[in-house]
């Protein structure tokens, strides 16, 4: 203990006799660590923010759209050009897939919808009631549609909050009808918005599905089979979302008569997935941040190699004089190498604090969300120290190598 | 104590090299006091230099307290310096920003002894007990002189080597700083190198060593 403490205490002398100059030099470490935490808390709290707007779309859901899966060499086909999902898949991998809480077939459907003197494009989805659950809706108003509602193919229709903006600019929409082709829906609920998010609703309605099919032409598959447009299911248990997958998938195949070498002709994606993936591409962004911030955080190491430097040679008398009373190179690099690494810990304690209140500050007013964690702190930290040891290397490399004869002579 | 054999040492001078120690041999004994002379350039602090392993003669033997060190490595120097060696310094050569007892206690340092204590006690001893929490700047050089001479003798080492001590100093603080100088060398029974130019202060010691063009031309015992 009392071994480092003397080299310790000579490096904080140092420090503390230019104050000002050591203060200029902990700064351009504080910019340095307070950016990288803040850019990396902003990456960070924007991949946090995805991820639940994503987990909010059902977290335990399965999505299954036609179209092929990845082909060699070749092109895939764009999910949702084929028409091989039907409506009885939907009701074979209810009746035979274990885990499964909902499942819910719908189809889409471009149309013109006209209220009043407004009218809009909208994609109308005819779904089951199940639709709600699986995809985790809520109204603001009204509700959503019901079983017999759906059983009786009732001229019903929830709306998205952007329709219902749109058509009903004044006025609350449940009740009111729309006119879509010949057809008169009645308003029944308007839909929470879920944010400009894949898979939102907002700029959507939903019908029930037997509707759907008495109104817009419905494709059928050579089988006679009710072709959708996609199909959504949640899992009871998150872990059991391989299995289902997977016992879907040999379902399907078998329902759709492919051959053991051929293609899927449907694909099966999870919201799991989707998370881990926009979570990967995040992360890359959130290292990008930090690395830009990296950049300011390495110029403040060049400026503490800079006064390293300056000190080194301004106390060229004061090295000689230790030299003369017995000091060897090793305390000598000791006393500078401890003086710059404690001029950048300082830094980087500092820097912490200014982060952590600037991403609290971002994160209260801003947009953009920000989360502080102690992975970050820790690399900011440690990088600190280490651009002190690295850059303070040389100069306290110089200051040990000095001949004491010419160090006792020098003004 | 000190046996020098033959000590050559040259300095390359660009192209030209600069011979300025030419085969010195001398012998010091344990606890005497000794006095170097010469004219500037004679080598008398090239001299003080090697003796105090600031520095290795280019051919010669230097043995210090029964030890050969004049084939020691830059590390090994350090270590006999802070062991076995005292300076003072005609510029003091205290530092400017510490107290006088951390001066003194830097002194210590390098030969790993931590005891305030000792620091105390020989600013005490040259008389300057109540102004060890003085900074060298609010010391005058006499006073300054006295905490280097603390310094190097706080760790009691074998030898002192003294560089033009009284240098910067009037008469009579000259005079006090040698009556301090010679009697912690009598307590401390170290043996004391000077350089000097003024005779009457080289009179303190017990011999006179002259040196002239980087040899040894003449002796005299007092």
């Amino acid at each position: 203990m009392k071994k480092w403490f003397d080299p310790m205490v000579s490096a904080l002398s140092g420090v503390a006799t230019h104050k000002l100059r050591s203060f200029l030099t902990i700064l351009g470490i504080v910019i340095g660590v307070a950016a990288v935490i803040t850019l990396m808390s902003i990456g960070r709290g924007a991949e946090a923010q995805i991820i639940s707007r994503i987990q909010s779309l059902g977290a335990n859901l399965i999505t299954i759209s036609p179209g092929g899966g990845f082909t060699f060499g070749g092109v895939r086909t764009a999910a949702g050009s084929a028409a091989t999902l039907t409506f009885e898949d939907a009701q074979a991998i209810a009746a035979e897939v274990p885990y499964i809480d909902a499942v819910a077939p719908s189809s889409r459907s471009s149309q013109q919808l006209i209220a009043g003197r407004q009218n809009m494009n909208v994609q109308v989805i005819g779904a089951t009631p199940e639709y709600e659950k699986v995809y985790n809706l809520e109204t603001t108003s009204g509700i959503f549609f019901s079983q017999d509602e759906y059983r009786s193919a009732a001229k019903v229709a929830v709306i998205g909050s952007e329709v219902a903006a749109t058509l009903f600019p004044d006025s609350n929409p449940v009740g009111q009808t729309i006119r879509m082709g010949n057809t008169i829906l009645l308003t029944i609920g308007v839909l929470k918005s879920k944010g400009e998010m894949p898979g939102s609703v907002d700029s959507n309605i939903i019908i029930p599905l037997t509707a759907m099919q008495q109104v817009v032409a419905q494709s059928q598959t050579s089988r006679g089979e009710k072709v959708v447009a996609s199909i959504a299911l949640t899992v009871t248990d998150k872990d059991k979302a391989t299995v289902v997958a997977d016992k879907i998938e040999s379902l399907l195949r078998s329902r759709h008569r492919l051959s053991a070498t051929a293609e899927n002709d449907f694909r099966i994606s999870s919201t799991e997935e989707l998370a881990a993936t926009v979570s990967e591409t995040m992360q890359t962004m959130t290292l990008l941040l930090g690395a830009i911030a990296a950049i300011s955080l390495l110029v403040g190491g060049i400026g503490v190699m800079n006064i390293m430097l300056v000190s080194v040679l301004e106390r060229t008398r004061e090295i000689g004089i230790r030299m003369a009373l017995g000091a060897r190179e090793r305390d000598i690099w000791t006393q500078f190498i401890l003086e710059a690494a404690s001029l950048t810990f300082t830094g980087g304690i500092i820097g912490i604090a200014v982060g952590w209140v600037a991403s609290y500050i971002i994160g209260r007013t801003g947009t953009v969300p920000t989360l502080v964690s102690a992975d970050i702190v820790i690399l900011a930290v440690s990088v600190s120290v280490g651009i002190g040891l690295f850059f303070g290397f040389y100069p306290a490399w110089n200051a040990s190598r000095l001949n004491p004869i010419e160090a006792l002579r020098a003004e | 104590m000190i046996t020098l054999q033959n000590i050559v040492k040259v300095y390359p001078m660009g192209k030209r090299e600069l011979t300025v120690l030419r085969g010195v041999s001398l012998t010091i004994g344990q606890g005497e006091m000794v006095a170097i002379m010469g004219p500037s350039g004679s080598g008398k602090t090239t001299l003080l230099n090697l003796l105090g392993c600031l520095d290795k003669p280019t051919s010669g033997r230097y043995f210090l307290d029964g030890n050969e060190v004049s084939r020691l490595s830059r590390s090994e120097l350090a270590r006999v310096r802070s062991q076995k060696i005292g300076f003072i310094f005609q510029s003091f050569n205290l530092l400017p920003r510490i107290s006088a007892l951390a001066n003194v206690e830097l002194g210590m340092r390098y030969a790993d002894l931590r005891d305030r204590n000792l620091a105390l006690e020989a600013l005490a001893k040259v008389g300057l007990a109540e102004r060890a929490n003085h900074r060298p700047t609010e010391l005058s050089g006499g006073e300054q002189q006295r905490v280097a001479i603390a310094r190097a003798v706080v760790k009691k080492p074998p030898l002192i080597l003294a560089d033009e001590p009284t240098g910067n100093l009037d008469s009579r603080t000259s005079a006090e700083i040698m009556t301090i100088l010679t009697n912690l060398r009598k307590e401390q029974n170290m043996t004391l190198v000077m350089v000097t130019h003024e005779l009457d202060i080289a009179h303190y010691c017990q011999r006179i060593i002259r040196l002239k063009d980087g040899e040894v031309i003449a002796e005299e015992r007092l």
